[in-house]
């Protein structure tokens, strides 16, 4: 379990993340959402230790976070930041053979090719196992990359906004996959996600943020909310319950049809 | 008017990689290592043989004045090449890992103006200071210098890949200057300019041991490469890994530091080495630094030889400084380099 108790981050004398206290649960797919700024990828930075926080501590399965060892931690949790742009030279296998690097520290065992193999697997990297990053699209690079933190095999994977450069369909098949590494490998995936619709029909649990703090969270039918999900987003939200999935519709909502709902 | 053209793509502006048009198989990689081994052999070779004294192998066996130029002067020599070409070829990859700039080395981030800022300074103050006490200096302040560099960087956000070495060769440039007024105060611009200028023509038996240092530290280089290579992706993929990245930077750059005063002190600056070498290798297998560091060692050792001996033989009998040949066919690969880069293009 993944525990917050009134955690504050700041950059500077900027405070983007204040008071926020929260229970993730051990399995399943927890997702946060919220506006732009509202402190999704500051809480995700400062559960991993990339971020000290200001106050308050995290705590992964009872372990603070801020003075756990930090090759103790990568063996528990991994992440994985938006917007990777690596400059170094590296093939795909090589890349998800560094998500290794906690557990052998540069020489590879028989099982750590395993976890290599299967992670490549799973997200259906084989065929460009030896291809270098460079030479990807953007969607193929950012699978290496969750392939990398899946061959971390750690009982968290925290994942910023893994949607980004991803066409529907890529979006589709990397939210079953993650599904399926909950269900399948029992791990823990908290998850940012700007798409209200991919948390809903892939998440169990949502956290709602907004101006650095949690402004709802609970399960997915707790959440997904026209009042709430309107006030969250200052936007009017409908939410239609299309095949027992709740969705939700925001583009091209008249501002007087929520508050009839 | 310069105009910097993106191309429409996903790929990272930043990221000015050099990058083969078809795709090279990274387990060419043991090929060219083999024969790199092969070529390195045959330059090594040559090397001992090439000189104003022939030498003979039935000479060297026989005893006398052959085998003293041999052991007195063209070993030492071959080997000083080997040692100072591999140790700043790989400090020159590592120095682009740990900046994730792939046009930065000891002479570009002024990591060599520094050290012989350093031995300036002990040559005035401490002017009969044994040889291990001037390269501590010179690593001092190699070091100092390059923590400046990487500070610059971090006060003054560069968006440019090639703005970053043009801050070195400036923060150089303004360091060299300075070094350069209180040598000419000083009547030291001669030993200056043997700082600053590689040459292996004074190359004795017992004045280049110190290299060995370069070549230890090239092994230990290839023995935590990975860290490297994790360093090399960035300060949140280093964390995640579990690897401190402070830790991980403060390592390198000592490597760096201390192979560029070892070969300042020994031999002077060789230019472009750094930068060059590591290009060439990213190109063939990559950046992934256990499989990079062997063939970059490899390839540095061969190019200093093969400069070298083109500046022994261009004005045979007389010799030129290796440095002018190095900052000549360095130079030109450099621009091949900038001019074949994928990516952002400046026109």
């Amino acid at each position: 379990m993944i525990v917050t108790e009134h955690l504050q981050g700041a950059y500077g004398d900027t405070i983007v993340v204040d008071d926020v206290s929260i229970a993730v649960p051990r399995g399943g797919v927890t997702a946060l959402v919220g506006p732009n700024g509202a402190g999704k990828s500051t809480l995700l930075a400062l559960v991993s230790r990339l971020m000290g926080p200001r106050a308050g501590t995290v705590t992964v399965d009872g372990l603070d976070v801020t003075t756990t060892p930090s090759d103790a931690l990568a063996r528990r949790l991994a992440i994985l930041k938006q917007d990777n742009h690596l400059s170094v030279r590296l093939t795909v296998e090589e890349l998800v053979a560094f998500g290794r690097y906690p557990h052998s520290h540069g020489r590879l065992t028989a099982s750590d090719h395993d976890h290599v193999r299967r992670a490549m697997g799973y997200l259906d990297l084989e065929p460009l196992a030896g291809r270098f990053l460079d030479e990807l699209s953007g969607g193929q690079r950012q699978r290496a990359f969750v392939a990398m933190v899946l061959a971390q095999d750690t009982d968290y994977i925290l994942l910023d906004e893994p949607l980004n450069n991803l066409d529907m369909a890529h979006a589709v098949r990397m939210m079953s996959q993650l599904r399926a590494a909950a269900d399948d490998l029992g791990r823990t995936i908290v998850i940012v996600l700007h798409d209200l619709n991919a948390a809903a029909a892939y998440a169990d649990h949502m956290v709602a943020m907004k101006d650095g703090r949690v402004a709802a969270a609970g399960t997915v039918a707790d959440l997904m909310r026209e009042d709430l999900l309107s006030a969250v987003f200052d936007l009017p939200v409908r939410v239609l319950d299309v095949d027992g999935v709740k969705l939700a519709r925001y583009y091209g909502v008249p501002v007087a049809s929520t508050t009839s709902a | 008017m310069t105009t910097t053209l993106t191309r429409p793509s996903t790929r990272h502006p930043e990221s000015g990689r050099l990058a083969p048009r078809r795709r090279i198989r990274p387990a060419r990689g043991a090929g060219v290592l083999v024969l790199g081994c092969a070529l390195l052999a045959g330059l090594a070779a040559a090397s001992l043989v090439v000189g104003v004294a022939d030498i003979s192998v039935a000479g060297v066996l026989a005893g006398g004045p052959e085998r003293d130029v041999l052991l007195v002067s063209r070993l030492p020599r071959t080997l000083a090449l080997m040692l100072a070409g591999a140790g700043l070829a790989v400090a020159g990859l590592i120095m682009q890992l740990l900046t994730r700039n792939v046009f930065v080395e000891p002479s570009t981030a002024g990591t060599l103006d520094f050290a012989s800022l350093g031995l300036l300074a002990c040559a005035l103050l401490w002017p009969d200071a044994p040889v291990w006490t001037r390269m501590t200096l010179a690593t001092l302040a190699a070091l100092a210098g390059t923590g400046l560099f990487l500070r610059m960087l971090r006060a003054v956000p560069v968006r440019d890949v090639l703005l970053v070495p043009l801050l070195g060769l400036m923060l150089g440039g303004v360091v060299g200057a300075f070094t350069t007024f209180f040598a000419y105060r000083t009547d030291l611009l001669q030993s200056l300019g043997a700082w600053t200028t590689g040459d292996f023509s004074a190359v004795l038996a017992g004045r280049f041991e110190l290299l060995w240092v370069a070549g230890a530290l090239v092994l230990v280089a290839g023995f935590v490469a990975d860290r490297f290579t994790v360093a090399g992706m960035g300060e949140s993929f280093t964390t995640n890994l579990g690897l401190d990245y402070r830790r991980t930077m403060a390592l390198g750059l000592t490597v760096v530091a201390v192979v560029s005063a070892t070969v300042v002190v020994t031999v002077g600056a060789l230019p472009f080495l750094g930068l060059v070498v590591p290009n060439i290798v990213r190109a063939i297998v990559g950046d992934n630094a256990r499989r990079a560091v062997p063939l970059v060692a490899l390839l540095g050792a061969g190019m200093v030889m093969g400069c070298d001996l083109i500046a022994r033989l261009v004005i045979h009998p007389f010799e030129m400084p290796i440095g002018t040949v190095m900052g000549v066919l360095g130079a030109l690969a450099f621009l091949v380099i900038l001019l074949g880069r994928r990516g952002p293009r400046v026109r």
